[in-house]
């Protein structure tokens, strides 16, 4: 199977900055890999390129097996990417956003009513405009797209900004259950203690470069997991930095 | 492609309902153009109903520049530039939903802009069916180069200058055969036929259409 | 990449070695000589007109400008465009081919309204007059300097390549529409007045060969420039990369810093 990304010497430059500096990636199906690094590190113009947004000025990028320089039309419904900005049409309902992101991405409305109840938006709330809502709900009901459309794989950046305790809770029950049914999720955070349970793998990112790699959990290896080993990475159960809890589907519980 | 088309021309529409922007802001900005015409021409109607045509087309190609704006400043809130690249629709679905949605909103604005050339000119209109064939083909091809410079200038931080510049002298033959068409059908001018002006204005949108729907995919695979 | 030596008199272009630049010169020479040729023929030996008297030497300039700008600028602007939106063809090339064409395309095009006006103004007894040519080459003026407007709009070279190509291909297709309606706007219009009058006078002899020389000559004044054009840009893209080497050391040195520092392994 194919890695969910592979990046290899990637280097984008955007007018005359280059966000990233050459990055080496590879993530394989089914993991969760989270990003982390100080601001200006490259973490979003990563996962920007990760989604096709941001074309590559050197290097390759494969996603989900296609290569970026040349399908990258084909892999846009595979992807969904939840950033900085939710991006919703004001005027339209929730219900309707949903439901014109999943059709758009070529799917059934089917799922629109299960994934608005996952993220709790119910009832009345359905029916209001976007433009109406809080930030935090915005973020909620663009995570409900995303559940609805199901995407193989899942760029989150900084998923927990303004979501309250309920919504990062079941943000992490959906994030451990995309990665259960085979699907992969790259997260970029600056909320160590929210994004590392979630997390197999961490990579750290600054000055558009990867720094550094430490594995959280031993994972399922698959063909194409291709794990840097580490330098300084706490073996498991050490109780420095590399905080340690036990990831349950349905719930996380502290070591 | 077909289904992607009707999806965003849908939801166009759908957004233009709820807020009605284009129905409040757009076609009053269009009278109010031939209000100061009106201004412009003096007291005589004899002028005004002369220029009445080439006023009512240069109050569409206002309009119709304002209602492309509208149209990508939906996709731009709040910086969510991104979502229609994300979404996995086919660019020229993308392309026909959105020239169709902006070409129903100017056909709004012209039965206004109509009533208001009737009422506020007096001018009278011998062949109504040539009217509407001819804005209908001319709106047609308004709004697929408009959407096509939308395109090109959206995002850009100079966009609200760069699409009237680039726009509008790619609309000019629009404005030339719509007025002579007008022209002919309301009997104004000396006698030159509809016909040659009508197939312009078919051939324009013919081609702008054509050339949207090749463009509009590389075009946006530029960051 | 090729960063400029400091204290180089010339950095070296990339796909442009000595022999292109013997070509240029040679060219440009070629082309200063037809001129001179042209201007000699048009202003000394034919004889004046009839009807326009010395004002009918402008024949020599003005159309052969105006072909240059219309059909040599645009066109090569329209092709090189296609050639680079075509994903086989593609290449940074022809996108300064393109950029280059529609510049000097644009200087050419101002002069044919220039030269038209100034052709008309003994004749007219105004400056301006609408009628088919003179209004379709305003027209395109305006879309030749929209594309340059689209030029200037800062944007990494890929986007503003697709950008531009796309402009140009637009403007490409009105250009014949363009023609057309205002062609049918001033002959199907039925009030023959004065401004209509022909301003083409007859030609023979002598200043049939004179007409030849100058449109060799101003094709050749075109091809020289737009070389000379193409060179200034591939230029500024050398300086713009190593401007780009510059930024791109320093992005290596923040991160450097960064791993040096790392005993937990966890950065905040």
């Amino acid at each position: 199977m194919a890695p969910a990304v592979l990046l290899r010497a990637a280097v984008c430059v955007t007018g005359r900055f280059p966000a990233l500096a050459g990055v080496d990636l590879v993530v394989a199906q089914g993991h969760v890999v989270v990003l982390e690094g100080p601001n200006g590190a490259g973490k979003t113009s990563l996962l920007r390129v990760c989604a096709g947004l941001l074309s590559l000025t050197g290097g390759q990028a494969s996603i989900l097996g296609c290569d970026l320089g040349r399908d990258r039309a084909a892999v846009r419904r595979r992807v969904g990417m939840l950033g900085h900005a939710a991006a919703l049409y004001d005027d339209l309902t929730v219900a309707e956003n949903v439901r014109f992101a999943v059709r758009a991405a070529g799917g059934t409305a089917s799922g629109t009513d299960a994934a608005l109840d996952r993220l709790e938006l119910g009832g009345r709330l359905r029916r209001t405009p976007v433009g109406r809502l809080s930030a935090g709900q915005r973020r909620r009901v663009a995570l409900a797209v995303l559940v609805a459309r199901r995407p193989e794989l899942w760029l989150l950046d900084e998923p927990h900004a303004g979501l309250d305790a309920g919504a990062r809770a079941v943000l992490g029950e959906i994030v451990a259950d995309v990665a259960a049914s085979g699907a992969t999720v790259l997260l970029a955070s600056h909320e160590p203690e929210e994004s590392l349970p979630l997390a197999d793998r961490v990579v750290s990112l600054a000055g558009g470069r990867v720094v550094g790699e430490r594995a959280l959990r031993a994972m399922p290896q698959g063909p194409g997991a291709a794990d840097a080993p580490d330098a300084g990475a706490p073996a498991a159960g050490a109780p420095d930095g590399g905080v340690r809890r036990d990831v349950v589907p349905g719930g996380v519980h502290v070591a | 492609m077909w289904r992607d088309t009707v999806l965003v021309a849908g939801k166009d529409l759908r957004i233009e309902l709820r807020s009605r922007v284009v129905l409040h802001q757009v076609a009053p900005v269009a009278v109010l153009v031939l209000v100061l015409f009106a201004f412009a021409l003096g007291p005589d109607r004899a002028p005004m109903v002369r220029a009445a045509p080439g006023l009512f087309w240069v109050a569409v190609l206002f309009a119709s520049v304002l209602a492309v704006q509208r149209s990508f400043a939906v996709e731009s809130a709040e910086g969510a530039r991104d979502g229609l690249r994300l979404s996995g629709l086919d660019p020229a679905g993308v392309f026909l939903g959105k020239a169709a949605a902006v070409a129903v909103q100017l056909v709004v604005v012209e039965v206004v802009l109509t009533a208001g050339v009737v009422v506020l000119y007096g001018a009278h209109v011998r062949s109504f069916g040539d009217i509407v064939v001819a804005s209908v083909a001319g709106t047609a091809g308004l709004a697929a180069a408009g959407t096509l410079y939308g395109a090109l200038a959206a995002g850009l931080r100079v966009r609200e200058t760069l699409l009237p510049f680039l726009f509008l002298p790619v609309a000019a033959p629009v404005l030339l055969a719509g007025t002579r068409a007008w022209q002919a059908a309301m009997g104004i001018g000396a006698g030159s036929a509809g016909d040659p002006w009508l197939r312009l204005l078919l051939v324009f949108a013919a081609v702008y259409l054509a050339l949207g729907v090749v463009i509009f995919g590389p075009l946006q695979e530029a960051p | 990449m090729n960063a400029p030596r400091p204290g180089a008199a010339r950095p070296a272009v990339p796909g442009w070695g000595p022999a292109a630049t013997w070509v240029v010169r040679g060219l440009g020479l070629t082309a200063a000589v037809a001129v001179a040729v042209t201007v000699w023929l048009g202003l000394w030996i034919t004889p004046p007109d009839q009807t326009q008297h010395d004002l009918v030497r402008l024949v020599y300039v003005h159309p052969p400008i105006a072909w240059v700008s219309l059909y040599l600028a645009f066109g090569v602007a329209a092709v090189s465009s296609l050639l680079w939106l075509w994903p086989r063809t593609r290449s940074p090339f022809w996108d300064r081919l393109a950029a280059s064409s529609v510049e000097v395309g644009a200087v050419f095009t101002a002069l044919t309204l220039v030269t038209g006006s100034i052709w008309g103004r003994p004749t007219w007894g105004v400056w301006w007059v609408w009628d088919a040519r003179l209004t379709s080459t305003a027209l395109l003026f305006v879309l030749l300097l929209g594309y340059l407007a689209m030029r200037r709009v800062p944007a990494d070279p890929d986007a503003r390549a697709r950008r531009c190509a796309a402009v140009a291909l637009v403007a490409a297709a009105d250009v014949p529409i363009v023609h057309f309606s205002v062609n049918w706007w001033r002959t199907l219009h039925q009030d023959a007045t004065v401004l209509n009058a022909n301003l083409s006078p007859t030609i023979h002899g002598s200043m049939a060969w004179t007409l030849l020389v100058g449109f060799v000559a101003f094709t050749l004044l075109f091809a020289w420039m737009l070389a000379v054009r193409y060179r200034i840009e591939v230029l500024s893209e050398l300086v713009q990369e190593s401007e780009l080497d510059v930024a791109l050391h320093e992005r290596w040195a923040e991160g450097a810093e960064h791993v040096t520092r790392e005993p937990d392994g966890v950065l905040t």
